[in-house]
C-alpha cells in the first residue's frame, strides 16, 4: 500500500504533501490545546510501538499464511486521533527513509491513505460510534474491524486515484480497483481482527488507559465539517496552483478537478466513477496529451519538442540520436564514479 | 527483525562517517535531494533518454561517500517488487507499438522502462540522503524549514525507541519460539495477549523515559547538537547540482550529444 514515487507526478506528490502537512499542522495544534507534554514521549514510544509490532507475525488460522498490521487505527485508539496521525506520519517518515518504504515525494499520498482516512474518518465516525454505549469486548471488537476494514478501503481507493491521477500507469480504473480493493478487503479483515485483540486485550488488563484516551477527546472535539471544509479548499487551491505550473502536464488539473469531486461525493460510489469516466473522455480531447488520442500525438511533431508528457515524434533520426546518447550518458556516468572510487581507494592506500 | 535493526545502524554508521559529503549542511542536502525528486518525476511517461543524464547524481555521490554498494543495491532491490508489478501491467494494457532501429515494440514496454528507471534513481537519492545525513541532522534540517516542533521531536523520540522496542520483541518471540517449536508465527489465541503484553511494557516504558527526560532537564525541545551555519561550500552544492536538474528537465541532453556525434559522423 506504500506508494513509490516512481509511480506518481509532481502535481500529485505536491498537493498531496500539501494536505497532509496541512491535517499535521492542524493535529500539532490541537495537541498543543488539549493535551500537556507528557504524551510526547507516550506517542514516541508508541510509534517504536507500532514498528515493532508490523514485525511481528500473526499466524492466520485455517490459511497457512500469516500477516500483519499497519497500526493507524490502534494509535487512533490509545492515542487519539490527533497524536495518531502524528505518530503514524512519523513512522511512514521513518519507512521511506531507512526502509524506502514509499517515497519521499509520495510521502503525502502515504500520510493520507494511511493516516486520514483511519484517524480522521474511521475513527471518530465509525469506532466511536460503536463504543459510544460504553467499552465491552464487543464494542470494541466490532469497532475496530469495521473501521479498519472501511480505512483500509478508502485508503486503497486513494492509491488507485492518486495514482491514474499521476498517470503513469496504463492500468484502466476498474481493472487497478478490483485489483486492490479485494486484497485490501482480506487484509482490513485480519489487521481488524488484530487490532481488535489488542485493544481487548489491554482494556481487560489496564482499562484505565483506553477510558484516559476516550475522555481525552470526545466525538464533540472533532469538527468534521471544518476538516472536511479545510481540505477540499487545500486540495483546490494546492492543485489549481500546481496544475499551473505544471501545464504542459495536464495530471495536476485533471486531478485536482476529480479530487475535489471526489470528495464531496465520497458516500456515491457511481458519482465517482462516473465523473472518473467524464474526465477520462474529456481528457482523451486534451491535443497534447496522449491517454487516448496516440495518432492525433504524433501529428503534434513541431509542439512535441516544447510539450513534455508528449509521445515525442516518432522519427528515426531522433531515436537514434536518443539511443545514442542516452547510452554514451550511462558510460560516462559510470566511468566518472569509478574512477572517483578508483581515487578515493588510491587515497586510502597512500594514508595507510 | 533483526535485519531492520541492523540495516537502520548501518546507515547511522554511514551518516556519523567524517567525510566531506557528510559534513554537508543538512538543509542543503534535503534540498537538493526534493529538487531531485521532482525533476525526476515529472519525466512524461514515454521519456527514457532524457531521463539518463539524472543517473549522474547517484553515481557520483555513492562513490563520493564510498556507500556499500551491495547493500545499497539490496535496499533498492526490497522495492522494486510493487513498482515492477503496477509497471509490468503497462505493456499489457498499452499495445500502440512504436519502432527503434527497425526493432518493433510496444509502448508499454517504454513505459515499464521509464518507471523502473525513475524507481532506481528516487529509492537511490533517498538513501543518499539519510546515508550521509542521518535522522538527527535531518530533523534540524525539518527545523529550520518550519517542521511543527513536536513532530519533529515525536520522529526523533520514534527513531530513538525503535532499537529498544525491538530488542523487547526480540526476546518475546523467542521466548514464544521456545515454548512454541515449529510453530511458524504468533497462533490466534495468543494475537491479543502477546502483542498486548508488548504494548504495555511500551507504556511502562514511555513513563519511565519521560520521568528520566524530565529529571535531566527536558523542556520540551530535542537537541540535536551545533550545526554550522551554511557555508560557501553548502551553496556551491545546492547551485550546481541544482542548476545540473534544472538544465537536465530543460533540455534531452543525450539527444543532444547523440544528435551532435551523428552529426559529426555524417
Amino acid at each position: 500500500m506504500h506508494m513509490a514515487d516512481a509511480l506518481i507526478s509532481p502535481a500529485v506528490g505536491g498537493t498531496m504533501l500539501a494536505v497532509s502537512a496541512g491535517l499535521a499542522v492542524y493535529s500539532v495544534k490541537k495537541i498543543k490545546d488539549d493535551m500537556d507534554e507528557k504524551k510526547i514521549p507516550l506517542m514516541g514510544v508508541m510509534g517504536a510501538f507500532v514498528f515493532a509490532a508490523q514485525m511481528i507475525n500473526f499466524t492466520i488460522p485455517a490459511t497457512g499464511s500469516s500477516g500483519h498490521i499497519g497500526g493507524g487505527m490502534l494509535l487512533s485508539i490509545l492515542l487519539g486521533p490527533y497524536a495518531g496521525f502524528l505518530t503514524m506520519a512519523s513512522i511512514l517518515l521513518i519507512q521511506a527513509l531507512f526502509f524506502a518504504d514509499g517515497g519521499l515525494l509520495a510521502y503525502g499520498c502515504n500520510v493520507f491513505n494511511m493516516g486520514f482516512w483511519t484517524c480522521f474518518m474511521a475513527y471518530p465516525l465509525i469506532y466511536k460510534w460503536f463504543t459510544r454505549k460504553g467499552l465491552s469486548a464487543k464494542s470494541i471488537s466490532w469497532g475496530s474491524i469495521i473501521a479498519v476494514v472501511i480505512a483500509l478501503q478508502l485508503g486503497a481507493f486513494s492509491v488507485v486515484l492518486e495514482t491514474l491521477a499521476s498517470g503513469k500507469t496504463e492500468l484502466p480504473f476498474s481493472t487497478f480497483v478490483l485489483l486492490m480493493q479485494p486484497i485490501h478487503l482480506a487484509i482490513g479483515f485480519v489487521e481488524g481482527l488484530i487490532t481488535a485483540a489488542i485493544v481487548t486485550y489491554v482494556w481487560k488488563a489496564r482499562p484505565e488507559i483506553l477510558e484516559k484516551a476516550v475522555l481525552g477527546q470526545a466525538l464533540g472535539n472533532i469538527s468534521m465539517k471544518k476538516v472536511l471544509t479545510g481540505l477540499v479548499i487545500g486540495v483546490v487551491v494546492v492543485g489549481g496552483a500546481l496544475s499551473w505550473f505544471a501545464s504542459a502536464n495536464p495530471d495536476g488539473l485533471e486531478w485536482s478537478m476529480e479530487r475535489t469531486a471526489g470528495t464531496t461525493e465520497l458516500e456515491a460510489p457511481d458519482g465517482v466513477h462516473q465523473t472518473f469516466s467524464d474526465l477520462q473522455e474529456k481528457t482523451a480531447f486534451l491535443p497534447d496529451y496522449t491517454f487516448k488520442a496516440p495518432a492525433e500525438a504524433v501529428e503534434q511533431e513541431g509542439a512535441a519538442e516544447e510539450a513534455e508528457g508528449t509521445w515525442p515524434a516518432v522519427d528515426p533520426g531522433t531515436s537514434v540520436s536518443g539511443l545514442l546518447g542516452g547510452t554514451m550518458t550511462l558510460v560516462l556516468a559510470g566511468c566518472i564514479g569509478f574512477v572517483i572510487s578508483l581515487s578515493k581507494k588510491k587515497g586510502s592506500n597512500a594514508a595507510v | 527483525m533483526k535485519e531492520s535493526i541492523h540495516q537502520i545502524r548501518l546507515l547511522d554508521d554511514l551518516a556519523r562517517r567524517p567525510i566531506p559529503i557528510n559534513r554537508l549542511h543538512p538543509l542543503v542536502k534535503l534540498l537538493t535531494t526534493v529538487i531531485y525528486l521532482t525533476v525526476a518525476v515529472s519525466f512524461g511517461r514515454y521519456e527514457i533518454s532524457a531521463l539518463l543524464p539524472l543517473v549522474f547524481y547517484p553515481v557520483i555521490i555513492f562513490s563520493l561517500a564510498e556507500l556499500p554498494m551491495a547493500d545499497m543495491l539490496k535496499r533498492i532491490g526490497w522495492v522494486m517488487p510493487f513498482v515492477l508489478g503496477i509497471g509490468i501491467l503497462n505493456p499489457v494494457f498499452d499495445h500502440q507499438t512504436v519502432s527503434l532501429l527497425g526493432l518493433t515494440i510496444s509502448r508499454g514496454w517504454l513505459t515499464f522502462l521509464s518507471i523502473s528507471i525513475k524507481c532506481i534513481l528516487t529509492v537511490a537519492a533517498g538513501i543518499i540522503l539519510i546515508a550521509t545525513t542521518g535522522i538527527d541532522r535531518l530533523g534540524a534540517a525539518m527545523r529550520m524549514i518550519g517542521f511543527p516542533r513536536i513532530f519533529v521531536l515525536q520522529l526523533l523520540l520514534t527513531y530513538r525507541y525503535i532499537s529498544v522496542l525491538g530488542d523487547e520483541l526480540a526476546r518475546m518471540i523467542r521466548a514464544y519460539s521456545l515454548r512454541a517449536p515449529g510453530q511458524k508465527g504468533i497462533k490466534r489465541d495468543a494475537w491479543g495477549s502477546f502483542a498486548g503484553s508488548l504494548l504495555l511494557r511500551s507504556f511502562d516504558r514511555a513513563q519511565r523515559v519521560y520521568a528520566a527526560m524530565c529529571l535531566r532537564g527536558f523542556a520540551g525541545e530535542y537537541n540535536t547538537g551545533n550545526i554550522a551555519k551554511i557555508n560557501s561550500r553548502d551553496l556551491r552544492f545546492l547551485a550546481g547540482w541544482g542548476a545540473f536538474f534544472v538544465i537536465a528537465r530543460i533540455y534531452n541532453v543525450p539527444l543532444l550529444l547523440g544528435s551532435l556525434l551523428t552529426g559529426v559522423i555524417k
